[in-house]
């Protein structure tokens, strides 16, 4: 008898794309269908926007922080030291403001949403809403989907300001960098390709936070071992997810903006 | 023990709509890994509850989930309130599902949830909010079970046998035309359990509502078979009448096949050697 099968594994992961993808379909499509949750949509905004917001402020602030420090040295070799803004800014909105909220979210409610829906999932709550003629992705699903874009959106808005904050009080204080000169640099600096950069992606990580969180959570089974074992997969898939999206996004959006 | 209020006002018969059972199994099978249903055929009358029985995983559960089209079989039919489910999609089976009540072994009361909020689910659902036609529904679904007192209390602050009933009265309050019991006795001190099966044929005696029950409990399946609910007395009695009819059968699975099914003196009658042995 074999122990692994290549073909079972095979049927297995492409089963597991199948069924993420119709349910991530199902959660836009949600969208345009009655009834909708707008109770719940609310309440996972709380709980994934002003939730996240100490992590991602304090994420941001030293992010910033950090990155004037460590280029200070590089740029004053070159005697451009006054670019300490322009370059916080760049990498703060095109790429640190969202991979940065993004992974922190995802460590913080896809697993959340994981863990949750796992439980109901092993309980069978789910089976119970189904039981009751509820739609379990319109009444579960689709509200986090929706707020974790939403927010998300704005949640990078807010590590993008903070991360320029964190990197002008190192400037001012610690470089004695002018602070009309920072902030000009860093406002200056910024095209329309890079704000549309820096705010596509978080609602692309958004989406992928939410309907990772809520697949897993939806696929749990083998009792409290496999809801933790969903809410790590979560973590771990929607983290990489980020990171692979987000290259493929950038070099999407440097060619369509002609960078 | 239970009252006899009415759990809602405008409650209706269920033995309306002709003779054609309310759900009929046509030769279903279900594989997982290996077969677990195969060849499966029954009907539920109107207003009869059928006991299914069987040892451990031989499928019981399976069939209840399966009429109420939480699964798909992989070959046969399945028809519940004159619908064939196989063939449904999961957005028709939302619609169909709202006349089927199903109390879950493990009651699957929502947790977040208090018990007003878990029993008025499914009016919640439709109106949003908890007005004061479900708050007075919810009370007269929960005197049912007598568990009036719980209303705001949380599913974690009751016992197992509570939640049972909270389970009971979350699948009765929209007066569904089919109840699907899944052991709902299993894991309860012996006390405790004649309490639900009370509950049960009250449901059963006062509302004829058709219903198929999972059970392990031969001790609960034949007092099912064995007594009535007496709406005077207020309490479940034995049958001394044998002209009354309890409209309750028996449904016998092994290895996931049907290998009895009749009533309780038909069941004590066979010869079958696994099913006496099963009886002893």
């Amino acid at each position: 008898m074999p122990i692994f099968s290549l073909s079972d594994f095979a049927k297995e992961q492409l089963q597991a794309v199948q069924d993420y993808s119709l349910l991530a379909g199902r959660s836009v499509s949600n969208l345009f269908a009655q009834p909708r949750y707008f109770a719940d949509t609310l309440l996972q905004a709380d709980l994934v926007g002003v939730g996240s917001l100490p992590i991602v402020v304090l994420t941001g602030f030293f992010t910033g922080a950090v990155l004037a420090l460590q280029t200070s040295s590089t740029l004053q070799q070159f005697g451009s030291l006054s670019l300490t803004g322009q370059l916080v800014s760049l990498s703060m909105v095109r790429e640190l403001g969202p991979v940065l909220t993004g992974l922190m979210v995802a460590g913080r409610n896809s697993s959340g949403m994981a863990s949750e829906l796992g439980s109901m999932k092993v309980t069978e709550q789910i089976d119970a809403m189904r039981a009751m003629g509820v739609d379990p992705s319109k009444k579960l699903v689709t509200p986090r989907v929706f707020a974790a874009v939403v927010m998300l959106f704005f949640l990078s808005i807010i590590s993008d300001l903070v991360g320029l904050t964190g990197g002008f009080m190192i400037s001012y204080l610690l470089l004695g960098l002018d602070a009309n000169q920072y902030w000009t640099t860093a406002y200056q600096s910024l095209r329309f390709g890079d704000v549309v950069m820096g705010l596509t992606k978080p609602a692309i990580f958004g989406f992928i936070i939410a309907t990772i969180g809520c697949y897993y959570g939806l696929s749990a089974k083998g009792g409290t071992q496999g809801v933790g074992r969903a809410t790590t997969q979560a973590v771990v898939a929607a983290s990489v997810l980020i990171l692979v999206s987000d290259f493929f996004l950038t070099r999407l959006l440097m060619g369509f903006f002609q960078y | 023990m239970p009252g006899t209020d009415l759990p809602v006002a405008e409650r209706k018969p269920s033995l309306s709509g002709g003779a054609a059972p309310i759900i009929r199994f046509d030769d279903v099978a279900i594989a997982f890994d290996h077969p677990v249903l195969e060849g499966v055929s029954f009907g539920l009358p109107r207003g009869e509850t059928k006991i299914l029985m069987g040892v451990s995983g031989t499928g019981k559960t399976l069939i209840l989930k399966l009429a109420l089209g939480l699964l798909k079989p992989d070959s046969g039919k399945i028809i519940v309130c004159g619908e064939e489910i196989t063939s449904m999609r999961e957005e028709q089976l939302f619609d169909l599902r709202r006349n089927i009540g199903m109390v879950f072994q493990e009651s699957a009361l929502f947790d977040s949830l208090n018990v007003e909020e878990n029993v008025a689910y499914r009016l919640i659902e439709e109106t949003g909010d908890v007005t004061e036609e479900i708050h007075q529904r919810v009370l007269e679904a929960l005197r049912f079970v007598e568990l009036e007192h719980t209303v705001f209390l949380f599913p974690s602050e009751l016992s197992g046998g509570m939640r049972r009933r909270v389970g009971i009265a979350r699948a009765i309050i929209t007066n569904p035309e089919v109840l699907l019991y899944d052991s709902p006795t299993g894991g309860l001190d012996p006390v405790t359990s004649n309490t639900i099966i009370e509950l049960i044929v009250k449901q059963r005696d006062l509302y004829r509502t058709s219903s198929l029950m999972v059970t392990h409990r031969l001790q609960d399946a034949f007092t099912m078979a064995s007594h009535y609910f007496d709406r005077e007395q207020n309490k479940m009695l034995p049958n001394t009448d044998s002209s009354r009819d309890l409209h309750t059968t028996f449904l016998i699975l092994r290895d996931g096949k049907v290998i009895f099914e009749g009533t309780a003196p038909e069941l004590l009658r066979n010869h079958d050697p696994y099913i006496r042995e099963y009886l002893s």
